[in-house]
């Protein structure tokens, strides 16, 4: 193998052992930053040394073993050697001999330590730019240059963002560990949300004129399944996969030929995936199968399980949506939640309905510049007929959006409603 | 990127031998190693060719032949669907797949990048068109 080679075998272990590499660390040394530290002297190492002996063939098992012998290093300089030395000698010991049997043997140890840094990174210490970054970096094994990349932000301010982070989880001695019992469901909020950010932040760019980043979908879909399989017992994991699962089967679906963003109601059915449709689904079941349908993940990943049921729009089962819908409003209320209700309710039972429903949401001061409540009510009043109305509740809609493409997608609906003809959705 | 991990027939495999247990243990910590990583989107086992059939063609002529087929090497027995980061990472992936062969005799797999929207174009000598034709069923899109 040619060392350029080498050099990029070796990345690619990194990208599939980082994770867990710096897990197994921290639980030793008892700190992310260092363990993450750790673990590139283990990476330097392997490049050192792989482009002459090739890649071995249990990489994960050496770079571990590189890293704990820095590990212990480490300990004895800082002299907490006397409390862990004794321990950290025999696991060492063990893991050397006969590396992928000895490695095997911990896999419900590396699961715990897998999870203990996934609740870390996404610690409510820490704001939540920097659990998404760190979340990225850690359990994602993306670069400090590929993170700012997708989050269009300079190099410096997440490499800032980063070593910040990390010293504050030093700072307030957050334990490595897997909340349990009560505590479980409040820490493990927090890291979906993360998760499903940074699928959302892929899935659709909330500024500027890149309409999508799928790179990131990928990632936090990994980030999903990864967790769903260390908490196999938790239904809303399981419902947060179905949920990008689903939503990602559209992702080419979502985009037309010109970069134009393509709703819903338009797609093109065909082009949506179904292998991910399949796992989405399947998915669900495992999160139903674990009790009934009450989490918000899991509630919205029912909802666009109907969606993509439906050969075409007309068989979406509208009922069945408002059904899960007036489950999410008492679950997760949210004026958001209520506007998507409405929505469902338009189609259910009519437009008149729907108005009605979003009427009433107007008043909301948290839905004054959301743009897609003007949006949505454009679109009702251009279904009653009432189009001068509509149009002028799609032009502030364009006023209040933020993406450029999206903005000229509303203008082109606002100017069907001008030439008198109410714009098919 | 979506890559498959073709798993080539062997004689085992085409007269059904059933694969030992370390084997088939194998294969289930391999795979299981994909799921836990999120890499893994599908994989299956085909029965072997004596199950299934050929159709031949000649000009308009078509001739069905059953199976078995002689050249086992060149046949399939299985497949495993997998989504990487990069071809270096569905290497490494191939790398750890375990040796498919009952008793670990001679085997071979083979890995195929699929197509994704990048490379489906009128360099393969697909036209606009078809290019339009083949997206609006879902083919050549991911």
């Amino acid at each position: 193998m040619e060392a350029a080679d080498t050099h990029r075998a070796i990345e690619a272990v990194w990208k599939i052992e980082s994770a867990r590499l710096i897990a197994g660390l921290a639980r030793i040394v008892r700190d992310v930053g260092l363990a993450e530290d750790l673990a590139q002297e283990a990476l330097v190492a392997a490049l050192e040394k792989w482009p002459d002996s090739g890649v071995p063939d249990s990489p994960g098992a050496w770079l571990m073993t590189a890293g704990k012998r820095r590990a212990i290093d480490h300990l004895r300089r800082r002299k907490l050697v006397e409390r862990k030395h004794e321990e950290l000698g025999r696991e060492v010991g063990v893991r050397q001999e006969g590396m992928p049997e000895a490695a095997s043997l911990h896999e419900s140890d590396i699961g715990d330590d897998l999870l203990s840094l996934i609740f870390t990174a996404c610690h409510p210490v820490l704001p939540s730019d920097a659990r998404v970054a760190l979340t990225l970096r850690l359990l994602g094994g993306l670069t400090t240059s590929e993170i700012a990349r997708a989050f269009l932000a300079p190099e410096p301010t997440i490499a800032q963002r980063l070593v910040r982070a990390k010293r504050a989880l030093t700072k307030a001695r957050v334990p490595s560990e897997v909340p349990r019992g009560p505590e479980l469901a409040a820490r493990l909020s927090p890291v979906l949300e993360v998760i499903y950010l940074i699928f959302n932040e892929g899935y659709a760019a909330t500024t500027g004129d890149d309409w999508m980043r799928p790179a990131l979908c990928d990632d936090a879909l990994r980030l999903g399944r990864i967790l769903a399989g260390l908490m196999p017992h938790e239904a809303e994991a399981h419902g947060l996969v179905a949920l990008m699962e689903i939503q990602a089967s559209r992702l080419k679906a979502r985009v037309g030929p010109g970069g134009d963003p393509v709703l819903l109601f338009e797609q093109n059915r065909a082009l949506w995936d179904q292998l991910l449709i399949r796992r989405g689904l399947a998915a669900l079941e495992r999160a139903e199968a674990l009790g009934s349908l009450t989490g918000p993940y899991a509630l919205q990943a029912a909802i666009a399980a109907c969606h993509a049921r439906a050969r075409a729009p007309g068989e979406t089962d509208w009922p069945r949506i408002v059904v899960l819908y007036d489950e999410l409003t008492l679950r997760a209320p949210s004026p958001v939640v209520e506007l998507n209700r409405a929505v469902a309710v338009s189609r259910s039972s009519g437009p008149a309905e729907g108005l009605a429903l979003v009427d009433r949401l107007a008043a909301e001061p948290a839905m004054r510049d959301y743009h897609l409540l003007p949006s949505v009510r454009g679109d009702l009043l251009a279904r009653l007929g009432r189009l001068d109305e509509a149009r002028a509740e799609l032009e502030r809609a364009a006023s209040l959006t933020r993406n450029s493409r999206e903005r000229a997608l509303l203008l082109e609906r606002a100017a069907a409603c001008a030439r008198g003809s109410a714009p098919t959705r | 990127m979506r890559f498959m991990i073709i798993v080539m027939s062997s004689k085992d495999s085409e007269q059904e031998a059933k694969p030992d247990e370390k084997l088939v243990a194998e294969m289930a910590t391999f795979h299981e190693e994909l799921a836990k990583a999120g890499a893994l989107l599908d994989a299956s086992g085909l029965q072997p060719s004596s199950k299934g059939w050929r159709v031949r063609y000649s000009g308009t002529k078509r001739a069905f032949v059953d199976g078995p087929f002689a050249e086992s090497k060149e046949l399939i027995a299985g497949y495993t669907l997998i989504q990487a980061k990069s071809r270096e990472e569905a290497m490494e992936w191939s790398r750890r797949f375990p040796n498919p062969a009952v008793d670990g005799k001679e085997a071979e797999i083979e890995v195929r990048p699929l197509f994704g929207p990048e490379d489906f174009g009128p360099s393969l000598g697909f036209t606009p068109e078809a290019i339009a034709r083949f997206g609006k069923i879902g083919i050549g899109n991911r």
